[in-house]
């Protein structure tokens, strides 16, 4: 009992994942400004602007629909967070596996997207009503991608769990390499999920103000952004594991810093795409995907079907 | 192209500063706020009259001493007055933080020494 | 609100898109943009009114602040309408040294639009990499003329600043830096893929829709419409200098990106010349404090465009008219043009891609003739008491501000 609150509260849960995300975000910003050649904000930063949103004050508009105005940052939060529960972090197996977490990852990874058009829907505002439904228009676009590639990994190991992955892919060394293709094209689809450049198309500043959060402010917009930073790191986790899940072998503490490194990694990969590309259009980013991105991941799925049949028996 | 000026910034130093911590000296003759000599001045006001904001006010009394009040507030910074000035009792100075939260600390006064002191009776 | 399927979306004034206050009110169907409805005067100080009863040598510094960006083309305008009433006879130095500052203001400005419209399609990268070459130009200014902005050059009858051979190497230096990492933006506008897939199509405007509409500019430049003042009616130095009008076919927002970039060579080619040619001489003439009764209409190639400048003088020490007829208010009509069926995701891009500058252009337009009411003139009291009388009509009541308002001014 208490080993499950510890496990809940502190680590690998809320208190963990708080300290996490905060991290994560300073290092994208960190790493964004220096791409740019700026010096950046220093490492409290995240935190003090999330002490500063919880100290304002906040306003829900006369015309929006105050519940559920209310509650989409707390979901969003919990999605993400339970979603972290099932990722390996400091062995093969996380706290609460099972046969189809990878499933379950995956649709905890949607709720947050179905809350941001939830909460910017309901807020009435004509701003965020075009956020929401640009949100759910990309989500359309990159998910077929994203879960292709995920799926694929998954089908060379014949399972569809995260530790039967990994215990997989330590038995057969060297076959994690079969999904870099897979590894490229979930790279570029995680940013739609995150709505970061060049997709943060619901989020576009210069156009509709700040889409879906328009008329967020003080502890739920802190919340949200809060939400945000772990969807983050659950995405980057979620990626190392299924896509380079190498060195578990080795002793838990070796295993955890690898982790962290893995994760360090793929965020850097974020920032630097963030910082060469311009945002695209939606009508843009749709004929992206479709044309170039879902073929790719069927390519994916077709190498490893090839290579289980040749390979395996 | 873009990646690899990118890569490339992330290892070298960065172009910003860390203001107010690191500070960049101004270059010569910049036009921050001026500085007033009661000594040099003849009381001819044709700053007065040239100052496009009317920040400065000149009072020249009977035997000659002078009492001027800048206002930093209605300053334009244009240095108009330096130019008009036929005594140079005006110049820059490259001085540029000047702000207050009190607006009455923004209007500064300068008096020349009385020409004709009286002795203090002991 | 959907009840044809249409949508009103006001962006304005405030908006992030923006960087002064305008009102655009976008009608949309879905993504598509089918009305534009433009207000502008949302930064009309009376500019114009406040002239009359300043003296020439104060109008300089007003005429000067009425933009940022373009402050210098809009005090040497002033200062060759005065110049051209009383007869006066600038020294060449004078020319050269305003052209220079002309030129290095031109660089500035453009390297900001860079910086914007990298910005306003999501490129924040663009945007501190050309603002951080832009300091170059700045410091520059400053060591020239003594602040970053504003520079307040300009006298009637001439400059009110030398410069010296260190400064000359100074700026030789950094027109070396500055050509070097232009080319290198050159290099991105046509070979970034993303950026030319946001800015091609996008703001189309054909060669006799931007006769038509009035562009000027390089907003017109872009469309192939070769009109630039420094060559159709040189003033300053421009008459003894050699450049070329940078045209561009693409007549959309790509176009004008590619104009700008190629104007910037250019004036860097330009700027070289002024230093090498620089004459000897005064750089100022005594002008008059009153000029005498005549008017002038003068014309400056600011970078948004073609800037005008029309005054009246009547033998005070006071103009009687000053009239500032800025680029942006020409460039605004095509921007409703320019919008029809498109998306709204290409709105901020076409709306900065005339860089308006709406501080220049909010000034006083009267509309006059057949069928429209007789106009009437107002005395200051009597515009106050009207203002009164409407926001009270409005439901605000503001008479009791006007205590506060008496003792704040004291």
């Amino acid at each position: 009992m208490a080993k499950a609150l510890f496990n809940i509260l502190i680590f690998p849960g809320f208190l963990f994942l708080f300290v996490l995300g905060l991290a994560v975000e300073y290092l994208d910003r960190k790493l964004y400004a220096k791409f740019q050649n700026r010096i950046g904000p220093r490492w409290y930063q995240p935190a003090a602007d999330f002490i500063k949103l919880l100290g304002k004050e906040d306003m829900v508009p006369q015309e929006a629909d105050a519940a559920v105005f209310k509650l989409m940052p707390a979901f969003a939060l919990a999605a993400n967070i339970t979603a972290f529960l099932y990722i390996p972090i400091w062995e093969k197996k996380s706290l609460f596996s099972f046969g189809g977490d990878v499933i379950v990852v995956l649709y905890l990874l949607t709720l947050p997207t179905l809350t941001y058009f939830l909460g910017g829907w309901y807020s009435r505002s004509v701003y965020a009503m075009l956020g929401a439904v640009r949100s759910l228009t990309q989500l359309f676009a990159y998910e077929v991608p994203l879960f292709t590639c995920i799926l694929a990994s998954a089908l060379l190991a014949n399972t569809w769990s995260l530790e039967g992955m990994a215990l997989f892919y330590s038995a057969h060394p060297g076959y994690w390499l079969f999904n870099l293709t897979g590894f490229a094209v979930s790279l570029v689809s995680l940013l739609g999920k995150l709505e970061k450049v060049p997709f943060d198309i619901p989020e576009a500043e210069t156009e509709i103000v700040a889409g879906s959060f328009t008329e967020y402010g003080g502890r739920f917009l802190a919340f949200f952004r809060m939400s945000m930073n772990i969807e983050l790191t659950v995405g980057a986790g979620l990626l190392a594991a299924v896509f380079l899940p190498f060195g578990l072998d080795l002793a838990p503490a070796f295993v955890f810093s690898l982790f962290i490194i893995k994760v360090v990694f793929i965020i850097g990969a974020v920032s630097l795409v963030r910082s060469i590309m311009a945002r695209l259009r939606l009508d843009q980013m749709i004929n992206l995907c479709w044309k170039y991105f879902a073929p790719l991941a069927f390519l994916q799925v077709l190498i490893n079907l090839l290579a289980k049949w040749v390979l395996i028996r | 192209m873009i990646l690899k000026r990118a890569l490339y910034h992330l290892v070298r130093k960065a172009a910003t500063i860390r203001y107010p911590y690191v500070k960049t000296p101004m270059p010569d003759k910049f036009r921050g706020q001026i500085s007033f000599d009661p000594k040099k001045c003849i009381g001819c006001k044709i700053c007065m009259r040239d100052c496009p904001a009317g920040a400065i006010i000149i009072k020249k009394s009977e035997e000659g001493d002078i009492e001027a009040e800048i206002d930093l507030g209605r300053c334009i910074y244009c240095a108009q007055c330096v130019d008009s000035c036929p005594k140079k009792a005006v110049q820059y100075t490259a001085r540029f933080e000047l702000a207050q939260s009190d607006r009455k600390i923004l209007k500064v006064r300068y008096r020349s020494e009385p020409k004709n002191p009286v002795k203090k009776q002991p | 609100m959907h009840d044809s399927g249409e949508v009103n979306i006001p962006i304005g004034p405030q908006h992030p898109a923006l960087k002064e206050p305008e009102s655009f009110l976008i009608t949309l169907r879905g993504e598509k943009i089918t009305a534009v409805n433009i207000k502008i005067g949302y930064n009309h100080r009376g500019i114009e009114k406040a002239c009359e009863e300043r003296t020439y040598i104060q109008d300089l510094y007003l005429i000067e602040r009425i933009c940022g960006i373009c402050s210098h083309s809009h005090s040497t305008c002033f200062a060759q309408a005065v110049e051209e009433i009383a007869a006066l006879e600038v020294p060449v130095r004078a020319l050269y040294i305003r052209s220079l500052i002309g030129e290095l203001e031109r660089i500035h400005s453009h390297l900001l639009w860079l910086g914007v419209a990298g910005h306003e399609i999501g490129f924040d990268t663009l945007l501190m990499y050309t603002w951080r070459d832009r300091e170059v130009v700045m410091d520059l200014l400053a060591l020239l003329t003594g602040n970053r902005v504003n520079y307040g050059i300009n006298t009637i009858g001439g400059v009110r600043r030398d410069i010296s051979e260190e400064q000359i190497k100074e700026v030789k230096g950094a027109m070396d830096i500055l050509e070097e990492r232009t080319k290198y933006y050159v290099d991105i506008a046509e070979g970034e893929a993303t950026l030319s897939k946001r800015l091609s199509g996008v703001g189309v405007l054909s060669y006799d829709d931007a006769l038509r509409l009035g562009a000027v500019g390089p907003t017109a430049r872009a469309s192939g419409v070769e009109r630039d003042v420094r060559k159709d009616d040189p003033y300053a130095a421009y008459a003894e200098l050699d450049f070329k009008v940078i045209t561009d076919k693409h007549a959309d927002v790509y176009g004008r990106t590619l104009v700008r970039l190629k104007e910037l060579m250019e004036s860097y080619k330009i700027v070289r010349q002024i230093i090498k040619d620089l004459p000897e001489g005064p750089i100022v003439i005594k002008a008059p404090r009153k000029i005498p009764a005549g008017e002038a209409l003068s014309r400056y190639e600011a970078p948004r465009g073609e800037d005008a400048h029309y005054v009246l003088a009547n033998g005070t020490e006071r103009p009687e008219r000053v009239k500032v007829r800025a680029p942006t208010l020409a460039n605004i009509q095509a921007v409703t043009h320019m919008l029809k069926d498109r998306y709204l995701a290409d709105m901020p891009i076409v709306i900065a891609a005339i860089d308006p500058c709406f501080s220049c252009a909010d000034r006083l337009v009267s509309v006059d003739g057949p069928g429209l009411k007789r106009k009437k003139t107002m005395t200051w009291e009597a515009l106050r008491l009207f203002g009164i009388e409407w926001h009270k009509k409005q439901g605000i009541d503001i008479s009791s501000l006007n205590k506060k308002i008496s003792r704040m001014i004291k």
